[in-house]
């Protein structure tokens, strides 16, 4: 399955910036790099929250995992990662990889 | 973390200034050895000694051929270290090994081959096993692929724990045969992730501390073979065999199959540390994967076959392992290379300590001879990124050298106590003559490590090597059949005693012994002097049905059978209870020995022993029982006020009155343990130990224990 990626950024209730990527497909490490331009495209808006919408992911690489690690780099730590509906291979890598502590999963945002 | 967009960030010694088939590269660092990401490149390093040329080979991930080989220009070699710096690769996919050209001559200890594609020694990861016992690629022209690893693992605030040795109680694990029994019932069994599952289980237990048996990236194929008996495949399943020392190996990840066993391993490792349980690797750096002459090219005898091997003068291997090679340690080049893999895992992976299997090889001179100041084991002591971290011995090797009580420790190392395994044993099945022995190993063997403190001695009664204690008391003889080799493999000398019948029996009475045995060896453990080490499962009374070498089963033989756990609860209680009986008694964890005096003015020696006459200890030849006390007052050396501990241990197989040592003040004698007791009355609930009926005596049963606190 191809992969797409196309990201918002606006502002919530409380007027702080939203940033808003939805990925479909797969996430392998040649469509991680796009997952990281657009990380690097929404960092320039210094949002505080960023918000994932894995709904149509079916697949993560390592390479995925690692751009979930940049984005809090590059952001800086205040980033709030929300994860929206994500499928349960990718709920269990993350929770096998560590990841899971440092995201919040969702059914929608805002919830 | 470093820009990988727009050429205007990046420093002038980041642009490449060579080409290759399209692929841009430059002259590379030195340091650190291995593939190490820079800004918009790799940079790889790997020294041979007497190579002629070497060459980079880049693969991507799963190719059958590579999609570059990049010889070394000469000049980026700086003395015998191949450098080069090679830009825009694709560092979650790459795989890359090295071809090295030089003589192939065995008498003068080369055996250079350009036409084997090489693994690199400092691989952080390793492609090529990424699931356990998959069918590899036999034809695959590079079977173990080196891989890149990433630093960006969040530790959050994790640090290794630090705990002082004395206060650990290990439990010795293999990560695969802990949760791979269909009665583990945990997600992903098997792997590093499952252990997770089980840490609450750990803590309960009380163990602080888990040993993992070889964790290094090895080849569970490695002289698989069919059970000649029942046509099961025998794998190599302990991993006593290193493909690659800095890689975590794959097939025992759950996420191996992405490459993600780096990120799992450390995952889990954090989670153990928030529990309070350290990690302590079973490291292999005795002999590699690759074996004797005969044996495949996998890495470092294609590499430098000089330097990383003990050779003959004839070129041929020193076998002082039993598998084939010798890892040539003293060499100062193979000597920083284990420094930085231990460096790496202290620092990268939080890793709290090491133990070394076979040791005494880290102490023999390239020629094999043991040296008497061993600068791999110095080096290793003062290091100061291990300053922290356990450094345990298994202080023999198979070539004969024994150095139990003798390993050259610098003040830092640790032992394996071989003499405490087979003292206990052989007391426990009631030989004559022990009780001498048994004296020195309760108090942390002083015999053997009087200038080094019973935090030297890691006791331990059974091992991943040997009996479990289930089956140290249910078989006479090992019964090896099932690893098809005729029963001639594993050890004789198990100190072993069936209670009466050879294996498996409804004898109740024989069963009784059994687990009364079983108690009898936990009781002495948990209240010797040193540190203990519980062997997986054995709190559960798992058996593996007599076989004492078990390294080849990728089955039940193995695999910790959890419903034992319902059916030997009693046992687990026991168990339990011991461990929560050393915790609350800083007087069974010194970290000095005892001095037999009483320093801190409280009427007592620090430690007495005692016979069925208190104050007079019958050492006889033929005696089979003694008792101890210990003083709580002289607890760590007199800072801490613990109770009175009073053991009585009678191994002859009549029941005998041993005469209590009078208590000063208002003191009486409580009962925390009788290993004789039906199961339901063996342990008191700590701090609620009832009054012991006769102050000035008790009855120990038949080959029983009885343990007691005056307060």
């Amino acid at each position: 399955m191809s992969f797409s990626i196309n990201s918002t950024v606006s502002e919530n209730a409380e007027g702080a910036k939203v940033a808003l990527i939805t990925l479909t497909g797969e996430l392998d490490s040649l469509s991680a790099r796009l997952f990281q331009k657009e990380i690097e495209k929404v960092a320039l808006e210094s949002p505080k929250d960023l918000v994932l919408d894995m709904e149509q992911l079916s697949f993560m690489a390592s390479a995925g995992l690692r751009v979930l690690i940049f984005s809090k780099q590059k952001i800086g730590p205040a980033l709030s990662i929300y994860i929206v509906k994500p499928q349960e291979p990718i709920v269990d890598t993350l929770d096998k990889t560590g990841l899971l502590h440092s995201v919040t999963i969702v059914d929608k945002y805002p919830s | 973390m470093a820009t990988t967009s727009g050429t205007n960030d990046i420093r002038i010694d980041y642009y490449p200034t060579h080409e290759h088939e399209g692929i841009k590269f430059r002259r590379g660092h030195a340091l650190p050895f291995g593939a190490t990401t820079v800004p918009n490149g790799v940079n790889f390093s790997i020294s041979s000694s007497a190579a002629t040329s070497c060459t980079l080979v880049l693969f991507d991930r799963g190719a059958a051929q590579p999609f570059a080989e990049i010889p070394f220009p000469d000049e980026f070699r700086v003395g015998d270290v191949y450098c080069m710096t090679v830009f825009d690769l694709d560092v979650e996919r790459l795989e890359y090994g090295y071809r090295m050209d030089g003589p192939f001559a065995p008498e003068l200890g080369h055996r250079f081959n350009k036409n084997i594609i090489l693994s690199d020694p400092y691989a952080r990861s390793l492609g090529g096993r990424d699931t356990w016992l998959a069918q590899p690629n036999w034809d695959d022209i590079y079977p173990y692929r080196s891989r890149l690893a990433f630093e960006d693992f969040d530790w959050e605030n994790d640090h290794p724990l630090e705990y002082p040795i004395e206060d650990l109680v290990i439990y010795e694990m293999h990560v695969r045969a802990f949760t791979q029994h269909p009665t583990a019932k945990v997600k992903n069994s098997g792997t590093f992730s499952a252990i997770k599952s089980k840490i609450k289980y750990l803590k309960e237990l009380g163990v602080n501390c888990i040993e993992l048996m070889p964790i290094y990236e090895y080849d569970e194929w490695e002289n698989s073979k069919p059970n000649p008996v029942t046509g099961e495949m025998l794998v190599n399943f302990w991993g006593y065999s290193t493909v690659n020392f800095f890689s975590p190996k794959a097939g025992y990840a759950a996420t191996g199959k992405f490459g993600m066993q780096v990120d799992e391993l450390k995952t889990v490792i954090k989670e153990l540390h928030k529990n309070g349980i350290e990690v302590i690797l079973d490291v292999v750096f005795n002999h590699t994967a690759e074996g004797d002459h005969r044996g495949h090219t996998i890495s470092f005898r294609g590499i430098d076959n000089k330097t990383y091997y003990m050779l003959t003068p004839e070129g041929y291997y020193f076998n002082f392992s039993g598998t084939g090679n010798t890892l040539n340690c003293n060499n100062p080049v193979v000597r920083n290379m284990v420094l930085d893999c231990l460096r790496y895992w202290a620092a990268d992976y939080h890793i709290d300590g090491f133990r070394f299997d076979l040791a005494a090889i880290l102490g023999r001179a390239q020629d094999g001879s043991p040296l008497s100041n061993p600068p791999l084991l110095e080096s290793l002591a003062y290091d100061p990124i291990l300053a922290k971290c356990k450094l345990i011995a298994e202080a023999w090797d198979a070539g004969g050298l024994y150095q139990v009580g003798t390993f050259p420790a610098y003040g830092r190392w640790a032992e394996w106590n071989g003499k405490y395994r087979d003292s206990v044993r052989k007391f426990l099945k009631g030989d004559e003559g022990l009780v001498g022995e048994m004296a020195q190993r309760i108090q942390g063997s002083p015999d053997l490590y009087y200038y080094r403190g019973p935090t030297a001695s890691i006791n331990f009664i059974a091992c991943h090597d040997g009996f479990t204690l289930y089956d140290l008391f249910s078989y006479n003889e090992k019964h090896n059949e099932a690893n098809g080799e005729n029963n001639n493999d594993g050890g004789n000398d198990n100190h072993s005693w069936n209670c009466g019948w050879e294996g498996e029996t409804d004898d109740i009475e024989i069963n009784f012994l059994r687990h009364k045995q079983i108690k009898n060896a936990l009781s002495i453990l948990f209240v010797s002097q040193g540190v203990p080490m519980l062997l997986m499962g054995d709190e559960m009374g798992r058996t593996k049905l007599g076989n004492n070498n078990t390294y080849c089963h990728d089955n039940e033989l193995n695999w910790l059978d959890w419903s034992l756990l319902k059916k030997n609860k009693h046992l687990f209680d026991f168990a339990q209870s011991m461990i929560k009986f050393r915790k609350a008694h800083p007087v069974l964890r010194s970290s000095t020995h005892f001095t037999h005096s009483d320093y801190v003015g409280s009427g007592y020696p620090d430690i007495s022993f005692h016979g069925t006459r208190a104050w007079q200890m019958d050492w006889s030849a033929n005696n089979r029982s003694f008792a101890f006390m210990l003083c709580g007052e002289h607890a760590k050396q007199g800072a801490i006020k613990d109770d009175m501990i009073y053991v009585a241990m009678n191994m002859y197989w009549e029941a005998l009155s041993f005469e209590l040592p009078a208590l000063s003040r208002d003191r009486k004698w409580h009962v925390y343990a009788n290993t004789d007791m039906p199961a339901a009355e063996q342990v008191s609930t700590l701090g609620k130990e009832p009054l012991v009926q006769h102050q000035d005596h008790i009855i120990a049963g038949a080959r029983s224990i009885i343990i007691l606190v005056g307060k």
